[in-house]
């Protein structure tokens, strides 16, 4: 098992053409993922990687039966496509764009509430690294060979800082169930809660490493959570310890302006919730390591 | 993005919010005549800089005479202005508002921000004015109001009408009330801001609702669409380098140590600056070159690194996974191969394309210094610095 995506999983590119989008379109395809066509208003009728491209996500989705849709469309028009995917019988989206403005993803919280629960889609990111289920599948722009196949389920908002805890836990032997990327900005898609219920419930995750960093109210949601709610163990590590405040920090969310936004604050609420918190990115592979050893020294 | 009061005001008034009458001046005559012109006997010089705490250091100066006016702006231009939000370098004051002073009964806090809990712009109030919205929070906190507005319905009159009761604002006020409330709104939503601040939001003597003072943030993401408020950009109010930096596309903010970083991704370059601090040195930035980064992208930046007299030694942190550890290394080398630089660089490449980008590095000859992991490229550039610093005292002594 693994969370969100695997080997079955069928996926629409929107935005295909785009010179971004084609590089890791052709590496998802490379990698085996079980990308079925794309999405282009205009270009319908032509093939890409000898993929039909669509000029809607409706005729898409029931053309291929696609049930995931990756947007790599540019920021201006990107939250439209995501609202397109939601509205076409999509039930996983994956934003990769960075740079939507605000207000836009404030809309498009708002326009997926017209569906019943059950029936609404989900979103991760946007600006984020996409979502990889090592050796199924991987649906976004992360260099797939850091990621083996393992027990250990990440998530993060940034992309390239998910990479570096691949990359230490792998250092270790140990291999991730799947990691996804939940994206820097203020307003997203799934929250680290909404992931972490998720890996729950996976049979595959055993142990879950979650990265944050400085700005908004989503680390301390997921403290209460964990505490509350989650049995699996989880480590985690909060980027921005040096950062200054009030200033923007690359992602548009990491800013640090109210109460609980500071990486201190953040590191003490989750610590308080018996999470192991990584002083340094660095240490990620040693505390998840200690916690698998320590495991089968108790043999359970 | 960040504006100055008066064109905060400016906008705010387009949208309904009534404003006190003033007038912008660059030199002392010309806030004099202004005076003389809007008429009237008493009135506030106010410095403009892009921070808040202005009025505790005497940035704010009411006035009773054209001689006052002169005078008080006379000593306010071109000085460096420093508040607890502007950091010690503080920010230069070159413009200046001429306002005719309002006699106030009341003063009310107003704020509209990016609730990122509900993911809706949230409307926060109190009868607290006046003071800033930390130090309400701290002291009064049980008489903040909020509430969140429907992206999909807009702010309804009914939500006015709770926050103007809450503060107990006489009812014959209400209709200013909500025309106040509704315009900031309006203007927080028509103009992508993240935030829009009236503190305080005074009722005058006469009864009438006055922003005396107002902020307002955009959406550097939204910029695109709002070509006259690009236009409200001061760049005499941001860092030199920052300056630098955005108008080549490359997200950067100065800080104090004297570690130039170079990374992909703006959460990376967080833990880079942790690391840098945990192996007992500091980061001279935050740089974040961006996900498809080119090779122009990342000669660009490390310009900017070498350029800046602060930057002692220079960590570059590459985890690629949109873009190649190649690209980044032609860049590297097209920077260095124009430019001479004696400072010690340290190269720490990960993922899509390493090893060419070790080759390409190799084949220039430079002497880039090395590293594997994140740990070991902090390690290496403190010490580099160290060796550096040993190195010119052994010299200054012998």
């Amino acid at each position: 098992m693994s969370i969100l995506i695997d080997e079955d999983t069928r996926v629409i590119v929107q935005g295909i053409t785009g010179k971004m989008a084609q590089l890791h379109s052709k590496a998802m395809l490379d990698y085996g993922t079980k990308v079925v066509a794309g999405v282009v208003p205009g270009k319908g009728g032509t093939t890409l990687f000898g993929l039909p491209i669509f000029d809607t996500m409706k005729e898409a989705q029931a053309q291929t039966q696609a049930t995931t849709s990756l947007v790599m469309v540019p920021p201006p028009f990107a939250a439209d496509s995501i609202m397109e995917a939601a509205d076409s019988a999509i039930s996983y989206c994956i934003c990769i764009t960075d740079g939507i403005p605000a207000q836009d993803m404030i809309q498009v919280k708002r326009f997926m509430m017209r569906y019943p629960k059950e029936k609404r889609m989900m979103l991760t990111g946007p600006n984020c690294a996409g979502t990889i289920s090592p050796g199924k599948s991987m649906v976004g722009i992360m260099p797939a060979a850091i990621y083996q196949p393992g027990p250990v389920g990440i998530v993060g908002r940034s992309g390239t800082l998910g990479y570096e805890c691949a990359a230490l836990l792998a250092e270790m032997g140990l291999g991730v169930s799947t990691s996804v990327g939940i994206g820097g900005d203020p307003i997203n898609g799934s929250s680290f809660r909404d992931i972490l219920e998720h890996f729950e419930r996976d049979s595959q995750t055993e142990v879950i490493c979650m990265i944050g960093e400085i700005g908004g109210p989503q680390e301390a949601e997921a403290a209460d959570f964990i505490k509350k709610s989650l049995t699996k163990p989880v480590v985690a590590y909060i980027a921005g310890l040096t950062a200054p405040k009030g200033r923007t920090m690359g992602h548009a969310g990491a800013i640090i302006s109210a109460f609980g936004d500071s990486a201190v604050e953040k590191v003490e609420a989750l610590a308080a919730s018996g999470v192991f918190v990584a002083d340094q990115v660095s240490d990620i592979g040693n505390l998840v390591k200690e916690i698998f050893s320590k495991r089968s020294t108790l043999g359970s | 993005m960040d504006i100055h009061e008066y064109q905060a005001k400016d906008i705010l008034s387009s949208f309904g919010v009534n404003v006190p009458i003033g007038a912008l001046a660059y030199s002392p005559e010309q806030a004099a005549y202004r005076a003389h012109e809007m008429g009237g006997a008493c009135w506030v010089v106010k410095a403009q800089i892009h921070a808040g705490g202005r009025g505790k250091v005497g940035g704010v100066r009411l006035c009773h005479s054209d001689q006052d006016v002169y005078k008080a702006t006379d000593a306010l231009l071109g000085k460096k202005m420093v508040t607890h939000q502007t950091g010690p370098t503080g920010k230069g004051v070159y413009r200046i508002y001429v306002e005719a002073a309002v006699e106030k009964t009341r003063e009310i806090y107003l704020g509209l921000v990016l609730d990122r809990s509900s993911q809706r712009v949230m409307i926060l109030a109190s009868p607290h004015g006046g003071k800033e919205i930390e130090e309400i929070s701290e002291r009064h906190p049980e008489t903040i109001i909020r509430a969140t507005v429907d992206p999909a319905l807009g702010l309804r009159d009914f939500q006015t009408r709770e926050i103007a009761f809450a503060l107990g604002v006489d009812p014959n006020l209400m209709p200013q009330m909500m025309r106040t409330l509704k315009g900031c709104y309006r203007a927080f939503r028509d103009l992508d801001a993240t935030m829009v601040e009236i503190n305080p939001l005074a009722i005058t003597a006469d009864n009438r609702l006055v922003a005396l003072d107002a902020k307002m943030s955009f959406d550097d993401n939204a910029l695109f669409r709002h070509p006259q408020i690009s236009e409200l950009r001061d760049k005499s109010q941001e860092d030199t380098r920052e300056t630098l930096a955005s108008d080549r596309g490359i997200s950067y903010i100065g800080l104090s140590g004297n570690i130039g970083c170079l990374v992909n991704g703006g959460g990376l370059a967080m833990a880079t600056m942790d690391c840098i601090q945990s192996h007992g040195g500091q980061a001279a930035n935050f740089l974040d070159i961006g996900g498809g980064a080119t090779a122009e992208r990342a000669a660009k930046a490390l310009r900017l690194l070498i350029a800046d007299p602060k930057v002692e030694a220079i960590l570059i942190n590459i985890f690629a996974g949109i873009n190649r550890c190649d690209w980044v290394a032609e860049g590297l080398v097209q920077a260095l191969s124009a430019q001479k630089c004696n400072l010690p660089i340290v190269v720490r490449f990960a993922g899509t394309n390493v090893q060419d980008g070790w080759k390409v590095l190799a084949k220039s000859g430079l002497p880039f210094l090395r590293a594997n992991t994140l740990v070991e490229a902090a390690s290496r550039v403190v010490l580099a610095l160290r060796n550096d610093q040993a190195l010119l005292s052994k010299k200054a002594q012998g």
